[in-house]
């Protein structure tokens, strides 16, 4: 009987061995080079390009800046403390209105997505809500409030709270019934099974909900910022932008709209993109090395 | 249903009682709603450590039964009695939670029984030993092959500490080869940990390969048709003579049984 209980050992051993697969690692170094030269280079490119179509003059000088002239005007908004004073109130406010979407958003999210009355009610409202431009909000935030924080914030939640309570209500409906069987024979009830099963099959779609979010919470913030314009607010990205407007100043409106776009893009790349990560390769959800 | 879903869920119905065979089930009758009788009047019992496989084709309810045994179902008639309390249940998927490591999933099992977080440690580590994957229990679920994750649930269903293991077609989704090594397993964990098993599939040899006696269900409704007691000595083989004898007898049946249903349409 030993003999053969060795056998099935053994047996089983190289069935296991033939049926997991050695992962290939790759150098972490090597994994970023090669993701970020291929943007860069097509940056690269653009510019290129935008240079040669400004040296044809296609379009006076006005309408058309060069890419130096761009970088001239971020330099000088560097140099004021312009930029630096507005790059940090807009990543203020876009943080504090994310978080604060967050705090109001998750528990909405949970109640609509497991009380069934609720959802009946909430639900579609709340998925409507998430195709209403937030910046509808702004002359009615304006009126309520005033040229105040409170406008700006508000502006940001209706933009970021419906797309991650949704984000939640999604994460929970793709929770397989079966894991929840399985707590059940486990003994999970009521709090356990919320806390050991339900909430951490639900991360996935919290996560991508989160990151949905924050990208609301920036487009509505920069809205927000474009037009309730008052000294009152204090200087803001969007304010730098409406103000080169005014100014009749191009290459300050394209150097504007560039520094919305690069905090967007660093605050994904920094935070979200490898949240999400993280939690998908954890699970064996992410395959292929993007 | 609320997010505490479960908190008001009403006691059990199933009886844990501390005399008499493993599992007791009488005049047990299920139907969802308004839909014809899933389960009809089923009589059975899992004497101690005896191993009984169910046997049937779509339809017959057996999912239903282990459902009602397991008291993740309400009966519509009928009584339940489990001997020592709460009965082990394996899937027909492993339903490991992808976002713990094998020995973790284990260790959940032993949590939500109240075992301290030392002693979890330690008998998680045995009970993946049991199954021969003491090396894995670092792995993440997608890093083991179906095999191994059925071993996994295994090692998880033994942390529940019951003597009952009901298994639900746990190899039905695994390759030949792997299901072959498995049932060796089972019968081996069935023999050190003095497991009492009810079982139920719908592939004959597997039946007769594992069971000590096999019955067989009707299908819509489901009802015990026959049972078969299966005097072969274990360890047995899936291919051997005896095994292929019974299962031919029994597959006979099991075909008069499904042609019932052709003949009334």
């Amino acid at each position: 009987m030993t003999v053969q209980t060795d056998d099935l050992a053994s047996l089983e051993a190289g069935l296991d061995a033939l049926e997991t697969h050695e992962r290939v690692r790759v150098s972490r170094l090597a994994k970023g080079w090669s993701a970020t030269w291929p943007p860069l280079v097509f940056v690269g490119l653009l510019v290129v390009g935008w240079q040669l179509v400004y040296s044809a003059h296609v379009a006076p000088d006005y309408k058309l800046p060069s890419p130096g002239s761009v970088l001239t005007s971020l330099k000088d908004e560097f140099n004021s403390g312009d930029l630096t004073e507005a790059v940090w109130n807009s990543i203020r406010r876009g943080g504090i209105g994310f978080l604060a979407s967050l705090v109001i958003a998750t528990p909405l999210g949970l109640l609509v997505g497991r009380v069934k009355p609720v959802r009946r009610a909430v639900g579609p409202i709340l998925s409507g809500l998430q195709s209403l431009p937030s910046v509808a909000w702004v002359p009615a935030a304006v009126l309520w409030f005033g040229f105040s924080d409170a406008t700006i914030y508000f502006v940001v939640l209706f933009g970021a709270v419906p797309s991650i309570a949704n984000g939640v209500i999604s994460g929970l409906d793709q929770v397989p019934p079966l894991f929840l069987r399985v707590g059940r024979v486990l003994g999970a009830r009521g709090l356990d099974s919320a806390r050991y099963v339900l909430l951490p099959a639900a991360l996935p779609g919290y996560v991508s909900g989160m990151r949905q979010g924050w990208a609301f919470s920036w487009r509505s913030l920069m809205a927000a910022e474009l037009i309730a314009r008052s000294p009152d607010l204090g200087l803001g990205v969007g304010q730098l932008l409406d103000s080169a407007r005014l100014n009749i100043d191009i290459s300050g409106v394209i150097a504007g709209v560039f520094t919305i776009l690069v905090i967007g893009i660093a605050v994904e790349l920094c935070v979200f993109a490898p949240l999400e990560r993280r939690v998908l390769r954890r699970r064996g959800l992410l395959t292929a090395t993007l | 249903m609320t997010i505490l879903q479960g908190l008001n869920r009403s006691e059990a119905r199933v009886q844990v009682v501390q005399t008499g065979p493993a599992v007791s089930v009488s005049g047990l009758t299920k139907r969802f709603g308004a839909a014809p009788n899933v389960l009809e009047d089923v009589s059975l019992e899992v004497q101690e450590n005896e191993f009984l496989c169910i046997l049937g084709a779509s339809g017959c309810g057996k999912s239903t039964l282990l459902s009602l045994v397991a008291d993740l179902e309400q009966p519509t008639a009928g009584t339940v009695e489990v001997r020592g309390g709460k009965p082990a249940l394996m899937f027909q998927e492993p339903a490991l939670y992808p976002w713990l490591t094998a020995s973790e999933n284990v260790e959940l099992a032993l949590k939500l029984r109240g075992v301290a977080k030392k002693e979890r440690r330690e008998r998680s580590a045995d009970l993946l030993e049991l199954v021969r994957l003491k090396h894995a229990g670092d792995k993440r679920v997608h890093e083991l092959s179906g095999g191994m994750r059925q071993r996994v649930a295994m090692a998880r269903a033994l942390a529940q500490d019951s003597h009952v293991l009901l298994m639900d077609e746990p190899f039905a989704a695994l390759d030949a080869i792997t299901r072959d090594v498995l049932h060796e397993e089972l019968v081996r964990l069935r023999e050190s940990q003095k497991l009492t098993v009810l079982f139920v599939t719908h592939n004959v040899r597997e039946a007769v390969r594992l069971g000590d006696r096999v019955v067989l269900l009707s299908s819509r409704p489901g009802r015990v048709v026959k049972e078969y007691p299966v005097n072969i000595g274990q360890p047995r083989r899936i291919e051997s003579p005896e095994v292929s004898a019974l299962s031919v007898a029994i597959t006979e049946d099991l075909r008069t049984e499904i042609r019932r249903h052709g003949g009334q349409s």
